[in-house]
């Protein structure tokens, strides 16, 4: 299976700051990652790099075989890229329905509108609120639906558990799992590890700026010491 | 005669007429001014000479080639509004990585070349554009005379007040718009294309401003510096409204547009500064503006 995300000796800064130092990664089509590390290790910004929000970068970004450093930010999605970001991003002077319908339907293959509420009821209830009306748990869900609209092959979600009670937690996990099913391909950034450990199939480990290390679910047993020292959890 | 607090009654009613006209003006100035401070971060010092260009673009249409008012209605916004377009893909879109301050130099410079131009082409003196035949004259109200093109200035600049409120608060552009101005990266990275919003956008609030030039051209004389006089009032009421706040910026301006008026019926010597007297107030008690949210 070749890989559908195929990232290389990346480099990015802020400004003078250098936060990515060579991160080498590859996400296969239809797998589940989530890359592991300890707070300012650069795991946001190696999310917002591939995305293009970061434009300071330099090294390999492969989607589908395509050069993805000349793809200006607004070109990225329409590449088959979709984004969930940390602060969920919802808008408040949008209703909830305005906020699912904003992103464009980039291919096909997108849920529909009834599909997507019938998997988030309570969206479909609050869908004349504005979108920060909403608790925390259902933005979160919402930020979620509106990229499922839009046929993108990637889902990149940057800690979507972040603050969340447990119960809005396994509810994030049935429907990573339910998107995975149906052959999404998935990238996530997670702190929580519990929640991690059940849903990816594959793991980084990034420290200082690039990825240390790189193991399947089923090693993660023999690694627990190694994470425990590296995570400090 | 009948009076109101003292003042006889078609005084009253006369100032609140003329306030009701200046308040249409800048409501729909500022309304342009808040759009593209909200989605652009730019303060748009341009905007009074745009306004003249509107004006400007209907006076030389109608003496080179007799189109009329109706006609140059539509004309003249479509045009400075492609200018506008032009302005913004061409030279302004290369300061938004920048202090914002070189975004409101760069219009400023802008005004005084546009303004200087015109100037230098035409005299600083006021030229007449006619009020069209059809509006001519004006109707009896029985408690006072209206003159009908006054009337029609305050019905239209209602409808594109409203139309471009609808057009923000109801539409998917507008959708796009709204959040644009909250999370531009976002929305940028969600796929849509924020640099052909900007411009639109920039182009939309010159179009609105040159509406309004044209609207001015029969009340007011076509001059080089109408809109130099205009700007300083609407900027007040764009911080009074609340920067960047769409319904702000339109109830704001008539609301300043009758304050102004009706001191003037009261204490005409202070009619010059009352809308700045009120900014300073708003200012101190609320300095996000009165439908601003705090930041």
């Amino acid at each position: 299976m070749g890989a559908l995300l195929q990232v290389g000796n990346l480099h990015a800064w802020y400004g003078e700051s250098h936060v990515l130092h060579g991160v080498d990664m590859s996400v296969g089509e239809g797998e589940m990652i989530t890359i592991l590390g300890r707070n300012g290790v650069g795991k946001t910004t190696t999310l917002r790099t591939i995305m293009g929000i970061i434009r300071q970068r330099r090294g390999e970004i492969r989607f589908a075989g395509r050069d993805m450093l000349s793809v200006p930010l607004h070109r990225t999605a329409h590449a088959g890229i979709g984004f969930v970001p940390e602060e969920r991003g919802i808008f408040a002077s949008l209703t909830v329905e305005e906020n699912l319908l904003l992103p464009p339907v980039v291919a096909d293959g997108g849920m529909a509108l009834d599909e997507i509420y019938e998997l988030f009821p309570n969206l479909l209830e609050r869908r004349t609120s504005p979108g920060t009306k909403l608790s925390g748990g259902e933005q979160q869900m919402l930020a979620m639906a509106r990229i499922l609209r839009t046929g993108v092959r990637l889902l990149i979600l940057d800690e979507p558990t972040e603050g969340l009670a447990p119960v809005i937690v396994q509810r994030i996990g049935e429907v990573l799992r339910k998107l995975k099913a149906r052959g999404m391909t998935i990238l996530l950034v997670e702190q929580n590890f519990r929640f991690a450990s059940k849903i990816a199939d594959r793991f980084y480990l990034m420290d200082h700026g690039r990825m240390v290390a790189d193991f399947p679910v089923s090693e993660l047993p023999d690694r627990m010491t190694m994470l425990h020292k590296v995570l400090g959890v | 005669m009948t009076t109101i607090f003292g003042i006889p009654l078609q005084a009253f009613l006369g100032q609140l007429l003329i306030g009701l006209i200046n308040g249409s003006f800048y409501a729909l100035l500022s309304l342009g001014l808040a759009v593209i401070f909200g989605l652009l971060r730019v303060i748009n010092f341009a905007h009074g000479a745009q306004y003249m260009l509107g004006a400007f673009v209907a006076l030389l249409l109608l003496q080179y080639l007799g189109v009329n008012y109706w006609l140059a209605l539509l004309i003249a916004p479509l045009v400075v509004g492609l200018f506008g377009a032009l302005i913004e893909r061409t030279m302004l879109s290369r300061l938004y990585d920048l202090d914002p301050l070189y975004g409101l130099l760069f219009t400023f410079g802008l005004a005084l070349t546009i303004e200087g131009t015109f100037r230098y082409l035409y005299g600083a003196a006021g030229q007449p554009y006619s009020v069209p035949p059809s509006l001519a004259g004006g109707t009896n109200l029985g408690f006072m005379f209206l003159p009908n093109y006054r009337g029609w200035v305050v019905v239209v600049s209602l409808v594109a007040c409203l139309g471009t409120w609808l057009l923000i608060e109801k539409t998917k552009l507008g959708s796009y718009l709204r959040a644009a101005t909250e999370n531009t990266v976002l929305v940028q990275a969600f796929g849509i294309n924020v640099p052909l919003l900007l411009t639109l956008t920039y182009g939309l609030g010159a179009a609105l401003a040159a509406f309004a030039g044209v609207l001015a051209a029969p009340i007011y004389q076509v001059s080089p510096l109408m809109g130099t006089n205009l700007i300083i009032v609407v900027f007040a009421v764009v911080v009074v409204g609340g920067m960047g706040s769409i319904l702000g910026a339109i109830v704001t301006g008539y609301m300043l547009g009758i304050a102004e008026g009706l001191t003037k019926v009261f204490y005409p010597e202070a009619s010059n500064i009352v809308i700045f007297v009120i900014m300073a107030i708003v200012l101190l008690l609320r300095p996000a503006g009165l439908f601003g949210k705090d930041a």
